[in-house]
């Protein structure tokens, strides 16, 4: 029997359709990805069945009984437990208190039991074979462990169904495969598990079935064997595989380099990155490679002015330049697409106009506004170019989905018109369609004469489409190659030292 | 849902409060709607512009603090007066013509009107009353939306009132360059002062909160609680009144039929929209208050924002200083402004701006102010004491922001539309 069934689930934001129709499964025991583009419906249809939202029409089914969850804490209480894509706890509390906390273990006195609280916590995290301090400030460990910590307390209440919502975007592959591990443990504990993730390859590593959606449909659920890769993205982007292959053929790497756009000699910053010269020519792609943390996303914010660089000199087209805000460098003509778009990037309650005008609007000051006629025709221009998913350019970016909030932010660095443009995890937590149609923008922008730096965390990216990488490791550059060198093995080589 | 709609929502509750409370009024309040067209006596008009005709001296009065208790009694009497003038002035106008002219005769004194008539009425007086709050909701507006806080701009308006006082008494007494102007002119030096003085006093606020990063709350209460400090330094401890003709007519003196105050916020409502809306000013305002960093990253000035923001909110309560020291004619360095950063604060939220920063809505915070003056004049129209005033008051502002919050108006609309199924089925 199933453990969890939707029948007919619709749902409506604002004019849109999110959701229309979705029938969907989930039997105990097995580990159920869900897939489908940005905007496909993937998220909203995870928040109806945890209560986030209701739903416009049709009903839910859990363990055999229609439910209606109106909030996360009451699918909590029932058996089914979320962790989301962005890290939702609290970082300036300890591990101990983040996974105990609201269901402190008390005292006599009704005082809540620290001494218990930490022996839960430890309980919790060694199902997961992680041991840490939990005493802690979760603030002190990585992305990755907050993420493993999130699992950990959404484990720790009598959990039946666990949803993850892409928990692998932001570890490592040694964490992954932990994680991994532990699912398959879990699985056999006959929990079910509902899986997001935009890796393909993580998919079939642990999926027993795979649902996909597009555009708020169910395209099918099929078993993970009998579905080949090709097949899957085709189904998800709803074209032929044939298309596909097209469409990756088709990205076309730009070969003629120009002068030299942008030149650092030794910039470093005490205690976060060791002096490293960097320099880019117009046209050219080049990588930064590393480990999480080894400080690729530093030099970018280096570069760009939020971090000011306290050793060594650069230069923008030949002039010496000192970027020590991300004003200078945005009237210098850089651009920087960080990391964390939900800190560094997107304004939430603003439109998607006023997102993209936003950079071109800041280089040119408070006085020299643009008119509405003219937001209007640039923001309606990037939407069309990008493909962006949206009714309206007056739609607040915060509805979107992460995909198309990363195209607008793509958007609003076009519109500055940059002579170099900073990419750090462009493609983090975006679709197969969306990534491909990203690598292909950035070698058209390079075609044009576009200075590109490029982040990421898949080195194959990196290697199909860098003219030249700089691999990094603890903070400091170990290495550099070019050309026909730029090979999977060669970058992993100097990353493992 | 279409774009006008959208723009003019946030309007919709704090308007519907509005014309319920006016509607109570048409109800309950005899005459609260009566209007008169006055004419101003034009010899008193000429007097009042010259301001020489009847003293040999423009007079202004030191209070020492031998006489102060007696002093701040009719001060506050003066204040008093100012504020239930409303209530007494509308009952009164429905009496015989003598009696009328006897309640507002203090302010008559000097009210000159361009064309020598204008408006008066109850409505009327709520507008004049309500423009220090009106003005300082504009910058409390702004400073909000970036997603801080002044509230020092009570303190600020004592220190405003107070330096304007001084100046003015300086140069009644010839001992202040400028003097040779004539009194017809000169209040022009105290006016600008005072701009200045509290414009320094915002930009002192933008340094703690945009340079130091010290929390808004914070870095506000230290002016708040030393601002008046200041201004009892300036003044030297004591209340200093004056009767110049040109300051005296910021707030009791009219223009084209309606009272010159009302022009004034006018003036810098139009001014704060056409900065904020038709320059990237507001865009950026509200993209710091909405996400600081990000606006960082995005190449906004972010920091230079918020404090500029923190200037423009001490130079409206320069302005709201000046308007309460010109109605009373006196720098009260005690009592001038009090508590008005929470009336402005009200102002905001009632208008539609949230405390977490991001959007906002000036023309939302100036409707905000209306109502809470129209609920102040209510009050005193009622013979509510001055006592318990603020808890209606409370009363009336906990139900504008419930009607503004959607969660609420959710949960009552569901209420409804469940008992309207109910019945449906039956």
């Amino acid at each position: 029997m199933d453990l969890l069934q939707t029948k007919g689930i619709e749902k409506q934001f604002l004019g849109v359709k999110a959701l229309k129709g979705v029938d969907f499964s989930v039997k105990a025991g097995e580990i159920h990805a869900l897939m489908g583009e940005n905007g496909a419906g993937k998220s909203t249809l995870i928040k109806i069945i945890t209560g986030v939202y209701p739903a416009s029409a049709g009903s839910v089914y859990f363990n055999g009984k229609e439910c209606k969850f109106r909030s996360p804490l009451d699918a909590e209480h029932a058996g089914i437990s979320t962790v989301y894509q962005e890290v939702n706890l609290l970082p300036d509390l300890s591990v101990a208190e983040n996974i105990c906390i609201g269901r402190e273990p008390r005292t006599k006195l009704g005082l809540i039991d620290k001494k218990e609280s930490k022996v839960q916590a430890r309980k919790a995290l060694a199902r997961l074979d992680i041991d840490i301090n939990v005493g802690e400030n979760l603030s002190s460990y990585s992305i990755a462990i907050q993420q493993l910590v999130a699992i950990a307390r959404a484990l720790d209440v009598d959990c039946k169904l666990l949803i993850l919502d892409e928990p692998t975007s932001s570890l490592d592959e040694n964490e992954v495969k932990e994680l991994f591990k532990v699912m398959k443990k879990l699985r056999e504990e006959g929990m079910a598990i509902i899986f997001i993730t935009h890796f393909l390859d993580q998919v079939y590593e642990v999926s027993d079935r795979i649902t996909i959606l597009r555009d708020g449909q169910l395209v099918g659920s099929y078993d993970a064997k009998d579905l080949p890769r090709i097949e899957m993205v085709a189904k998800m982007i709803g074209k032929t595989p044939d298309e596909i292959n097209q469409m990756q053929a088709g990205i076309v790497k730009n070969t003629k380099f120009g002068d030299t756009v942008y030149e650092a000699k030794g910039i470093g910053r005490v205690g976060t990155v060791s002096p490293v010269d960097v320099s880019v020519r117009a046209g050219e792609q080049l990588g930064l490679a590393g480990l999480l943390g080894s400080g690729r996303s530093e030099i970018a914010q280096i570069i760009f002015g939020v971090d000011p660089h306290d050793s060594g000199t650069m230069t923008m087209c030949g002039k010496s330049v000192n970027f020590n805000s991300p004003q200078k460098a945005v009237k210098a003509k850089v651009a920087l697409i960080a990391e964390d778009r939900k800190v560094t990037g997107i304004i939430p309650d603003l439109t998607i106009r006023e997102n993209i005008m936003l950079a071109l609007q800041a280089s040119k000051g408070i006085w020299k506004t643009m008119t509405l006629k003219q937001q209007e025709e640039m923001a309606e221009k990037y939407i069309k170019l990008l493909r962006i998913k949206t009714p309206s350019g007056e739609q607040l970016i915060k509805h979107l989905s992460g995909g198309n909030q990363q195209k607008v932010l793509i958007a609003r660095w076009l519109a500055t018109n940059p002579k170099l443009l900073i990419l750090d995890e462009p493609t983090r937590g975006i679709d197969v369609g969306a990534k491909a149609e990203i690598e292909a923008l950035t070698q058209q922008l390079c075609g044009e004469g576009m200075a590109v730096i490029f982040i990421s965390s898949e080195l194959e990216e990196v290697v199909r489409d860098c003219d030249r990488v700089i691999v990094l490791r603890d903070r400091k550059k170990v290495g550099e190659i070019a050309g026909s060198d730029i090979s999977l093995k060669n970058v992993m080589k100097l990353i493992a030292g | 849902m279409n774009k006008t709609s959208n723009k003019f929502r946030h309007l919709v509750w704090p308007l519907v409060s509005l014309a319920l409370l006016l509607l109570f009024n048409a109800l309950f309040t005899k005459n609260f709607f009566k209007i008169e067209i006055k004419k101003q006596d034009s010899a008193q008009a000429v007097q009042a512009l010259s301001g020489t005709a009847e003293s040999p001296r423009p007079g202004t009065s030191w209070i020492t603090p031998e006489n102060y208790e007696a002093a701040g009694d009719s001060a506050e009497a003066a204040a008093n007066a100012a504020s239930e003038n409303a209530g007494a002035a509308a009952n009164a106008a429905s009496d015989a013509a003598g009696q009328q002219q006897a309640v507002p005769e203090k302010k008559d004194g000097n009210g000159v009107s361009i064309f020598g008539y204008y408006l008066y009425g109850t409505p009327i007086d709520i507008l004049n009353q309500g423009s220090k709050v009106m003005v300082l909701a504009i910058g409390m507006t702004l400073v909000i939306a970036t997603g801080g806080i002044d509230i020092s701009v009570g303190a600020v308006m004592a220190i405003a009132g107070a330096i304007a006082a001084l100046l003015i008494s300086m140069l009644d007494a010839g001992n202040c360059p400028g003097a040779s102007m004539g009194p017809a002119f000169y209040w022009i030096i105290p006016v600008a002062a005072a701009l200045v003085l509290s414009s320094i006093a915002g930009f002192w606020n933008g340094m703690l909160v945009a340079g130091f990063g010290i929390q808004p709350m914070v870095a506000t209460l230290v002016l708040m609680v030393a601002g008046r400090g200041v201004a009892q330094l300036i003044t030297d401890g004591q209340i200093i009144t004056f009767d110049n003709p040109g300051l005296v007519f910021l707030c009791n003196g009219h223009a084209l039929f309606l009272p010159f105050s009302v022009w004034i916020v006018v003036t810098m409502y139009v001014i704060a929209g056409l900065l904020t809306r038709k320059t990237a000013f507001g865009l950026f305002i509200e993209s710091v208050g909405n996400n600081e960093r990000a606006s960082r990253y995005a190449g906004i000035e972010a920091r230079r924002i918020k404090w500029l923001t923190y200037v423009i909110c001490g130079f409206c309560a320069g302005v709201a200083g000046l308007l309460a020291a010109s109605n009373i004619k006196c720098a009260d360095s005690n009592n001038a402004g009090l508590n008005l950063e929470l009336d402005a604060i009200l102002a905001t939220v009632i208008g539609g701006t949230s405390m977490a920063g991001g959007r906002f809505f000036l023309s939302g915070s100036l409707v905000g102010a209306i109502l809470i003056q129209t609920l102040t004049t209510t009050m005193y129209m009622k013979n509510v004491s001055p006592a318990i005033v603020q808890v209606p008051k409370a009363m009336v502002v906990i139900i504008v922001c419930l009607l503004q919050s959607p969660v609420f108006r959710a949960k009552v609309l569901s209420v409804f539309a469940s008992k309207a199924a109910k019945g449906g089925v039956q």
